[in-house]
Formats: C-alpha cells, structure tokens, sequence
C-alpha cells in the first residue's frame, strides 16, 4: 500500500489514454499499436481518473451549473427523464461507470462517498473504506493506492479524491432529503473515485 | 454360453439403436415433449419445443437469449437492477451470496414446483441480501419482512418507475378518478401518396375478385393514404426479388409499414412464436381459458384486424373477446370501463374517455419516430403486463389516481371482477412517503430555528 502526491503531469495522463485505447479499448490503428510495456496499473488508473474528472468538470461547471444556475435555461434533476431536465453530474459519471462495464472494457470505477445519498454507494471493501477516508484526511491533496482481493481475483485499486467544485455540488448534496450530511462547502472532499483495474 | 452373451450384446445394442433412433426422430419432429424436463413458465411455454431459442447445443442456457426477447423492455423500465450493478468487483461478495449478474439465478426454467409470480424461483425475501441497511434507515420498514417488499405493492425488482419515492410524493392525494379522464389517442403518420379510389386497385385479373372487400378497403386509412391491392399482396421480395402475388399476406407485408407495431406482435404473446419461426399461436395453444370456437385460429395481424376493414374499434374489444375466455374478460361488459366504451362509441362521450381491453393491455404509447414524437400502439402486452404496476404510468394514470390505481393493482378479486367495486387493499408506500416527507421538513424547521 502506498500514499503519494496527486499531481499528474499532463504528458503521463495522455500516455495514459494512448495505452487504454490501444490496448484495452483495442480502438487502435488497425491494430499495429505498440503493446503498452512498462505501463503500471497505477499510471493507467491515473490517466483514467485525470479524464473523468476532467470531464466531470466540465460538465458540472459548463453545463449543470451554467444552464441551471447562472442562465436559467433548465434544471437538472435526479428524476431528470420524467422532470425532462438535465441529469446530476454524479448520475452522468454513475451512467458512464455502467457503460464502460456493460463494455467489458477490462477496469471498472465507482463514484462513492463516506456520506452516501445512496447507501449502496457507501464504501464495502477495506481499500475503499480506508481510501475514502485517507482522500477526505488529506483533503483531497493526496490520492490512495492499494491491491485488493476481491471475488478470487487481484486488482489494483486507487481511490481519488471527489471535491465539490461548483455550489451546484453543494446545495444539491447540502439539501437532499437522503443525505446524511448539510454542511458541505465548496472544494469539501464529497467522496471519491474508485478505479480498479485487474491485474496478474 | 457364448453364443448366448453374444446375443444378449447384440440385443443390448438393438434397444440402445432403437432408442437412439427414437430420439433423433423426435428431436427432428415437430414434437420434442420429451425432452423437456419439466413444463415450462407461464412466459415461455409458447416457445418451449424451439429448444435453441434459450439453450445452446448442449442444453446450456444462453444468457443472451434473455436479453434478446427483454432488453427493450428493461431499458423502458429503466431497470433498477441492471448487470452491469452487479459485475462491478466491488460486489463480488454479494455474487457469491446471490449471482444477480445471470438472469437464470432468479429466473430458471421447468422448475413448476419452485417458481413463483413473475416467472420468479428465488425465495421471496432475496431483498435481504443486499439491504438490510433500510430497516436502520427507515423507521417506517423496521417491522416489514423482507418477503414483502416486491409483495406489497411497494417495489418491484426491475420495474420501479412508479414506484420511486419522488414520484409517489409527486402523486399524493389525487382523487379516484380524474376531472376528466382520456386516454392518448394515436396519430397516425401524415399521408404522402394521393388517395385512390375502386376504380384505381391493382389486383390482377387473376385474384379472387369481391366487390366487398374492394368496398372495405376503400372506406380504410389504407386507400386513404395510397396503399395499393399490391401493397400488401405482392410486396417487392427482399433483395429486389420480384413480387408475386398472395392471397393472404403475413405479418411481414404489414411490417413494411407497420414496423413498431409488427415487433410489438412479435414480443408479445399473440406474436412469439412466429418471431421464434414456429407455427402461428392458437388459442388452443393457450394456458389460459379460450373459446372452443376459436381454438384453432391462427392468430396474425388480421385475426384481430380484419383482412380487409381494418377496424381498429372491433381490433380493441371483440376481436379480444371472440378468443379469451378467463373470469377477467367475461366481466369486462359489467364493468364501468365497458359503459365508458360504448358511450364513446355512441358518440355521447368524448373520444378518449372509453377503455377498451386495448386501452391497458395494447396501450397508447408516445415514441420518437424519425426525430418526432407519436402515439402508437403498443403490440406487445407483455410490455406493461406483469407486474402490474407497469401498467401505472402507461395507462391507469391517465385517467385514476395513483393512489386508487395501486390499490386497484394489487386486488386480485378486483382484477378478477374487471374493476367492478372498489380496492379493497390498500398499498401503504403513498402513506410512508408522506410521513417521511413531513417528518424531515419538521426535522429541517427545528434545524433552522435553532442554528444561530
């Protein structure tokens, strides 16, 4: 188990995504692309991470929170296909974590938190439950890797931390019937992401 | 001695050839009973001698044939409990304990002696496995047992998008029956061929000639929007083959046009078979109670349609009654929906305000077609079937409260008695819903007051 700093160099995190499309996604150019040798589970979860919250990002900060908060064009909504609204930054990354599963891709993410809306998404396994609270501890400054065991097989698994990054995160979370807790505030640690990705 | 054991091997050899034979004759019959190991559910006894349509040669189960006949179904009721939930590792130990990520763990086949509404052979407090937490985080479900979560009206497995607590906050204290109840109607896609009359049918001198049926299709939607004798009787072949000419066109003449609903034909009952390339149903196929006279049809689109007429009026009530015989059909002319439909039909009731068999069991549906939205005909009854609560959404609420509607689901003599009376169940969740609603707004005033 080991506990380094976050901060990725940009050159690692495109590697990253060169690797997980050659290789794994196996969109590569006719298939010539090189093995990704010397590629450590820990660099690719890092580039995955570094895309998902890039693009979590983006979509809470130029999509929620624009058109819901500052423009007040739609509102996103938990129920968003019966409220015809746009759905919540944390189901738009849950219904990507799916996909990429229903994909078979060869990893797999969560989104979860030590204050679930939804209880199922409290952490179960020791490396998530001792990862969410390391990325809470050092407030989201330092991210969380281990091995674990889970069903007969071995997986890499690091735990990144998830940070509010718009009021949109924060009213929402503060106000939900479910929560159980109000008293998040902007750039709080909420929870964090879990990649796993298989290995031996 | 020898002689005689000699015998006794050819013998030996003779029966094991005769049977061998025996079996490879009815495997390539149209009879396979005898392989069956035991009957079939409710769901799949129509397709049970298409053995492949589930198995693979070795009489393994296909997952994928699973998802082949209910994916659309599924991804319609947003299914709470998709495989992907469970293939996550993060679950691995609650696979060991119920492999929810196999359709076959809850669902197996030809096991009659274990198998429970819904096709369901899981003890019926599967629930436990995975949420025990509620009964802590719900004062209301400390005392429910956990075989009555899909039991009670309250959740279902799958399907719960009626069922969702925002929804049922959404939907309290609604009154029995709405100010003014109407169902959707369908809209039928704009014509772009010119209309055509008697004069301009196609047929060739060669087909059966009845001014009758010519006098039928011209009153139709069909001569309306420029649908030709030939449309339907001499369809071009796949692959530009050339079009002959047939008196009794099948269902695929009508899926030229008819897409959606020719694949709701064939998803759900009345369609199953032909989809698995077996013989048409027939009512005396049926599990359930049908009409002596009837037993024999070959059900197609024109057994409810008509060959030539085409009335979708007819298609909506008799059509159903001149085959189903059960308790729940007989009773539908003593029902208040009954009065609704022939006062619509008489003209003294707005359109939309009568129910028809097909109002819930073949239900207006809103779909995208080409990038706009219609209402169309849902083919397939199985879509919004069982459990019934799927019905809510798509048809009760158009014209009931939710309340009244899940009470009405749940009554079993109520169904029995086509919605004669009223529920004489009561479906709590509305109730639990609301208490919880009021008791964290009391939680959020107390809060507030007492925050500095």
């Amino acid at each position: 188990m080991k506990h380094t700093t976050s901060i990725l160099p940009i050159a690692v995190g495109l590697l990253g995504l060169a690797a997980v499309g050659a290789g794994l996604v196996g969109c590569g150019p006719s298939g010539a692309a090189s093995a990704p040798s010397g590629f450590t589970p820990r660099q690719m979860a890092d580039a995955l991470f570094t895309v998902m919250a890039s693009d979590r990002a983006v979509y809470t900060k130029q999509v929620v929170n624009r058109l819901q908060n500052e423009e007040k064009v739609i509102k996103a909504s938990e129920h968003w296909q019966d409220e015809k609204a746009l759905p919540l930054p944390a189901q738009m990354f849950r219904m990507g974590a799916e996909t990429v599963t229903e994909k078979n891709a060869g990893f797999s993410y969560a989104l979860l938190s030590l204050w679930p809306i939804n209880k199922q998404n409290a952490p179960k396994t020791d490396a998530e439950k001792a990862g969410l609270q390391f990325v809470n501890d050092s407030s989201g400054k330092t991210n969380y890797y281990a091995e674990e065991v889970l069903g007969g097989k071995k997986f890499f698994t690091a735990v990144y931390a998830d940070v509010a990054v718009s009021k949109a995160c924060v009213s929402c979370h503060n106000n939900h019937d479910d929560t159980p807790r109000d008293d998040f505030e902007l750039d709080d640690v909420m929870g964090g992401v879990v990649i796993r990705i298989p290995i031996d | 001695m020898r002689i005689r054991r000699s015998w006794l091997w050819i013998g030996f050899a003779g029966v094991n050839a005769a049977a061998a034979g025996y079996f490879v004759q009815r495997w390539q019959g149209p009879d396979r009973t005898v392989f069956l190991p035991g009957p079939t559910t409710h769901g799949h006894y129509q397709i049970e001698l298409d053995c492949q349509a589930c198995h693979t040669p070795w009489m393994g189960v296909q997952e994928a044939a699973c998802y082949k006949c209910h994916e659309a179904e599924l991804k319609l009721a947003d299914d709470s409990h998709p495989k992907s939930k469970f293939t996550d590792p993060r679950n691995a130990d609650r696979l060991q304990l119920i492999d929810a990520a196999n359709c076959v763990t809850c669902h197996r086949e030809h096991v009659p002696q274990r198998t429970g509404t819904m096709g369901v052979t899981m003890p019926s407090d599967y629930c436990f496995h995975c949420h025990q937490q509620t009964l802590k985080d719900r004062p209301s479900h400390r005392d429910l047992p956990f075989n009555s979560c899909a039991t009670a009206g309250c959740h279902n497995y799958h399907d719960n998008t009626a069922l969702y607590e925002s929804f049922l906050l959404k939907h309290l204290d609604e009154p029995d029956v709405r100010p003014e109840p109407r169902v959707a109607r369908r809209t039928v896609a704009a014509f772009t061929n010119a209309p055509l009359t008697a004069t301009g049918q196609d047929a060739p001198a060669t087909a059966a000639s009845d001014p009758a049926i010519l006098q039928e299709w011209v009153s139709t939607a069909h001569a309306v929007a420029g649908v030709n004798c030939t449309g339907c009787h001499a369809p071009a072949g796949k692959g530009g083959t050339p079009a002959t000419w047939t008196d009794h066109p099948t269902h695929e003449a009508c899926a030229s046009c008819h897409k959606g609903e020719s694949e709701g034909f064939l998803a759900g009952r009345h369609g199953m078979r032909l989809a698995q390339g077996l013989s048409p149903m027939q009512p005396a196929l049926a599990r359930l109670p049908m009409k002596a006279d009837a037993a024999h049809r070959d059900l197609a689109c024109t057994s409810c349609h008509g060959d030539h007429d085409f009335n979708t009026r007819r298609a909506a009530v008799e059509a159903c009654m001149s085959c189903h015989n059960d308790p729940h059909t007989l009773a539908y002319t003593r029902s208040p929906h009954y009065t609704l439909w022939q006062e619509e039909l008489s003209g003294s009731a707005p359109a939309g305000s009568g129910v028809s068999c097909a109002t819930c069991h073949l239900p207006a549906e809103t779909v995208t077609v080409d990038g706009s939205q219609r209402v169309v005909t849902q083919h397939n009854q199985n879509a919004h079937l069982r459990p019934n609560e799927k019905m809510v959404r798509t048809v009760c609420l158009d014209c009931h409260g939710l309340s009244f509607a899940l009470d009405a689901l749940a009554d079993a003599d109520l169904i029995q008695a086509n919605f004669r009376g009223s529920p004489s169940r009561h479906v709590e969740s509305l109730g639990m819903a609301a208490a919880r609603r009021r008791m964290l707004e009391t939680t959020k005033k107390t809060t507030s007051r007492n925050t500095p």
